[in-house]
């Protein structure tokens, strides 16, 4: 019999329609972390609103977990449409996936806002640097100096996505490799557990149109260039583990609901709470050439979105007539003030 | 002195120099002597410096549109002074501030000159400060009154319920006016155009507000909980009324909110949170103006296609481009009716005066929920930004239409769902609400190809069942909006067709008309897609003169379009100079067109229609 979690889900409850990806993706790698993860935390996909924007990663909400409720919007808008679904209904638990040019540069704009406003979410670009469904043209991710499938160079500096997020507000930042699930799995229920914006800088090798020599997104050039922070271990609220902890290795961060990220660290003295050593560290990663992941920024304190709105605890969408309809007598009062 | 009643005032003042308070104390005092009035205010886009006119019109017969001509110019401006002489009637009245004497070029004939001496009286008796140059406005204010009769007691009542808790604005503000209404008497200064009487009991239980506030009002009583906007002229003033209400009408028992209004960084992202906020359930809209709909193009077509309610208010400005922000238009009439690419048709719903705003806003949350998708609210700035006096609001009690959701227990009975199923013949397909946990629950919203069960479809018979469906529901919905007022008497031949704010300056014209010699039927259209009650009084006319604001006819493109068979009866009647429209305009184009027909020369009919037909 298959293993069931809490809510007495198998990992096949977790599953979506087969994916279109080519094959070798990293998109669908990071799909299963997906799985993973949320079969690990024990969320019901009921639960769950997946979003996305336009491209590549933006299908694969399709991908996984068939019982949640689903919208593919349009390029580059999905930072928007997650603030109006998650102040229209705080209950459900939002889920983005994203892409490069999706997050990047048609919709750079609304992504920094909704960081701005630190709405609750999970948002997970899958960056290859480069644009697939309209073959092979480069993001605003590209590094300086990569090269395009046919020889042409790429002369402008890459947005570093972690970076603009501290800076514009987002609570929790992590970067990571698609094909390190043992990393990435625990960061995404890491970022589930979060309440604020948690961006999630996903390396996703394009393997059609960005995984040749010379490109700084290739399988090969990302396995060479990763530089880990630390292993990463999420421990759920209701389980009861007691981690070893070894003075100035590791570290542990509770959060709001209970559960726990042990960071046990490799090399780096880095604690991801320290928001200027956060970026200095992402400065020195890119004069580097390095990847640096791992939970690069981590922000408990502050308040989410709908807090700061002082919304009632019955999600907008719920709210029946009576709720809402204010009495025919204030009506009367307020037609007595326009006479004034 | 034989007219009562009926009086045109335009105050001719520069943006920011306070004027805004002296013209609404001048407005709110008529209006309280129970005379019909409006106002319309012709602002610049500007803080400081820029003209601003503020035309006043007091008729007794109750004609609330703009009036054609000027009979008082109140020459405050002097940037302006030199073209606001002309502006005024032959045989009108130019007040202006004699502290200097008037200069020889702005010295004509034809009107009588009174003057004010206000800048001098200002700096005689009020301190010197940031407020001196602003009472100054309150100079005309009494001479005004003296002239036309508005008596003292009346505007103190108005400044006591404007600045009810500062009773020394109260006091500065009345010094002012009696200055002016002092020297008028005192100099036995007189006018001989009309006088303002008192009507008793006129006006009695009305109210004065704007559409803006009438429509925000609506949309609270019509369930809002979700607004993203982004500030743009003449629409803030909607999102800000909301903003104003909300917070008193809509707590719960802990105090906590029921709604949320979010400032979004621009329109793409007001119209983007509207999709979010409606694909799960809430009831969310925005406010915006023209430009704001060019942006919020793509995700309008995503709520069509994706089959997602939102309510959309569009207070329209001149345009094309940043146009004219502040005055009023009806110019993005096709903008919404086709507003994205592809194939699309949209819902819009027309209010004309106060009531209707405050009722069509209500009702638009059910209808974007009974069609799952975006609704059209037009409005213009006319209606959304002047004061209206008007009759109370009123609540129609219904229970809201949440249209074919579907529970969990539904989902249980009928044990089968496909989101875009046409179930019913309707074109309507059933909708599930995120949070349903019901197996069968969920589905994948998306803009792009899908199937009956929202699954993504390249497929070319999915494809067109779901164009013609959605087409359908624009079919189903020409019964189920608000149907056109309709005056109609089988003697006549020529109807007229109107909507949104020229419908008061069209009952007064079709006044004049009918003394003038042509009874008009007449149908005030309030909303799109065009109903069958449209189609038979196009069948009853031999003409009809469809009038709009705008350049091109775009109203009139759509009924040629749905009725080609009656293309050639439609005249256009157009008024597009950024003015709200006055019945004299609407008459001239009107016996224009009745004079070529009846001396047979060149026919008025406009026969570009052929052209516009292609181009929808």
């Amino acid at each position: 019999m298959a293993k069931t979690n809490r809510v007495d889900l198998t990992e096949r409850d977790y599953k979506g329609a087969e994916s279109t990806m080519c094959r070798g993706c990293g998109h669908d790698a990071i799909s299963a972390s997906i799985m993973r993860a949320f079969f690990a935390s024990s969320v019901d996909p009921r639960n769950v609103i997946k979003m996305s924007g336009i491209g590549c990663s933006s299908k694969t909400p399709n991908y996984f977990m068939n019982q949640a409720f689903g919208i593919n919007a349009v390029h580059g808008r999905m930072a928007s449409v997650a603030t109006g679904a998650n102040v229209g209904n705080h209950a459900m638990i939002p889920l983005g996936i994203s892409g490069d040019g999706d997050t990047s540069a048609i919709g750079l704009g609304n992504f920094c806002h909704m960081m701005r406003r630190n709405v609750n979410i999970t948002y997970v670009i899958e960056n290859n640097g480069v644009y697939g469904l309209t073959k092979g043209q480069f993001s605003a991710t590209a590094d300086e100096g990569t090269v395009m499938k046919g020889g042409k160079i790429n002369d402008i500096p890459a947005i570093d996505l972690c970076e603009l997020a501290i800076t514009l507000g987002a609570t929790y930042v992590a970067r990571s490799f698609s094909g390190d699930r043992k990393q990435l799995a625990p960061l995404i229920q890491g970022a589930v557990a979060h309440k604020g914006s948690a961006i999630l800088d996903v390396l996703s090798p394009c393997v059609t149109f960005n995984d040749h020599s010379g490109s700084t997104k290739s399988l090969k050039y990302i396995r060479e260039h990763l530089d880990p922070l630390h292993d990463i271990d999420f421990i759920p609220p209701y389980e009861n583990i007691e981690v070893d902890y070894e003075e100035g290795t590791d570290q542990e961060v509770t959060m709001h609901d209970g559960s726990r990220i042990t960071l046990h660290k490799l090399g780096h003295n880095y604690d991801p709470t320290n928001r200027m050593q956060a970026v200095t560290a992402l400065h020195a990663a890119v004069a580097e050439h390095k990847f640096l992941t791992g939970l690069i920024y981590l922000n408990e304190e502050r308040a989410e979105f709908v807090d700061d709105l002082n919304l009632c605890d019955t999600p907008l969408a719920y709210l029946t007539q009576e709720q809402v309809q204010p009495s025919p007598s204030y009506l009367d009062e307020i037609n007595a003030e326009l006479r004034k | 002195m034989s007219v009562v009643n009926d009086l045109s005032i335009c105050v001719a003042t520069a943006n920011g120099s306070g004027s805004a308070s002296s013209n609404n104390i001048l407005f709110k005092s008529i209006f309280k002597m129970g005379i019909p009035c409006s106002s319309k205010n012709m602002f610049p886009s500007n803080i400081q410096g820029l003209p601003t006119w503020y035309q006043i019109r007091a008729n007794g017969d109750g004609y609330l549109g703009r009036k054609d001509v000027i009979d008082v110019m109140v020459m405050f401006n002097d940037d302006t002074s030199d073209k606001d002489i002309y502006r005024v009637r032959d045989g009108g009245l130019i007040i202006y501030d004699d502290t200097k004497p008037l200069p020889d070029d702005l010295k004509r004939d034809g009107v009588q000159y009174l003057g004010v001496p206000a800048n001098a009286l200002v700096q005689k008796h009020v301190e010197a400060g940031p407020l001196r140059a602003k009472q100054r406005n309150m100079l005309y204010v009494g001479a005004l009154a003296y002239l036309f009769g508005i008596d003292m007691e009346t505007i103190r009542e108005v400044l006591s319920d404007t600045f009810g808790n500062k009773p020394a604005v109260i006091e500065s503000n009345l010094l002012c006016i009696q200055l002016g209404y002092d020297h008028m008497r005192d100099n036995n200064l007189s006018q001989s155009i009309a006088m303002l009487e008192t009507i008793p009991g006129g006006n009695e239980g009305k109210i004065v507000t704007e559409g803006n506030t009438a429509c925000a009002l609506g949309a609270i009583y019509g369930g809002v909980t979700f607004c993203a906007w982004y500030p743009i002229t003449p629409s803030s003033s909607l999102a800000e009324a909301l903003e104003r209400y909300l917070p008193r009408l809509r707590k719960d028992k802990d105090g906590k909110n029921t709604y949320a209004v979010i400032q979004a960084e621009d329109e793409i992202a007001a119209t983007n949170m509207v999709a979010g906020a409606g694909w799960m359930g809430a009831r969310a809209m925005t406010s915006t103006s023209g430009p704001g709909v060019s942006l919020m193009n793509e995700t309008l077509g995503l709520q069509y296609f994706a089959e997602i309610p939102g309510v959309y208010f569009i207070i329209q400005r001149g345009g094309p481009s940043t146009g004219l922000p502040t005055r009023t238009q009806q110019a993005d009439i096709q903008l919404m009716h086709v507003a994205s690419h592809g194939d699309t048709r949209h819902i819009i719903l027309i209010p004309h005066d106060m009531k209707s705003s405050f009722d069509l806003a209500r009702r638009s949350f059910d209808v974007a929920e009974r069609f799952q998708t975006p609704v059209f609210v037009m409005m213009d700035l006319d209606l959304g930004m002047n004061l209206w006096g008007s009759d109370p609001l009123e609540l129609v009690q219904e229970p809201f239409d949440r249209g074919k959701v579907l529970s969990q227990e539904d989902l249980d009975q009928q044990g089968s769902f496909a989101r875009y199923l046409d179930v019913d013949g309707d074109g309507i397909p059933q909708r599930t609400i995120p949070g349903n946990r019901h197996p069968l629950a969920s589905y994948f919203a998306r803009g792009s190809g899908h199937d009956s069960h929202a699954r993504y479809s390249e497929d070319e018979k999915d494809y067109k069942e779901t164009l013609d469906r959605l087409r359908q529901k624009y079919e189903t919905a020409r019964a189920f909006v608000p149907k056109p007022l309709v005056e109609y008497d089988a003697d006549n031949n020529a109807g007229v067709i109107c909507f949104g704010s020229s419908a008061e300056a069209v009952r007064e014209a079709r006044d004049r008309l009918r003394a003038s010699g042509l009874e008009t039927n007449h149908l005030l259209l309030r909303a799109l897609p065009l109903s069958e009650e449209v189609r038979e009084f196009m069948a009853a006319h031999e003409v009809v003169y469809l009038m709009e604001q705008n350049r091109d006819g775009q109203m009139a493109a759509i009924f040629r379009e749905e009725f080609p068979e009656f293309a050639t009866r439609i005249v256009s009647i157009l008024i597009y100079d950024g003015l709200p429209a006055t019945a004299g305009e609407i008459v001239r184009q009107v016996e224009q067109h009745r004079e070529a027909a009846t001396n047979g020369i060149e026919t008025k009919v406009d026969e570009s229609w052929q052209k516009q037909i292609a181009s929808i």
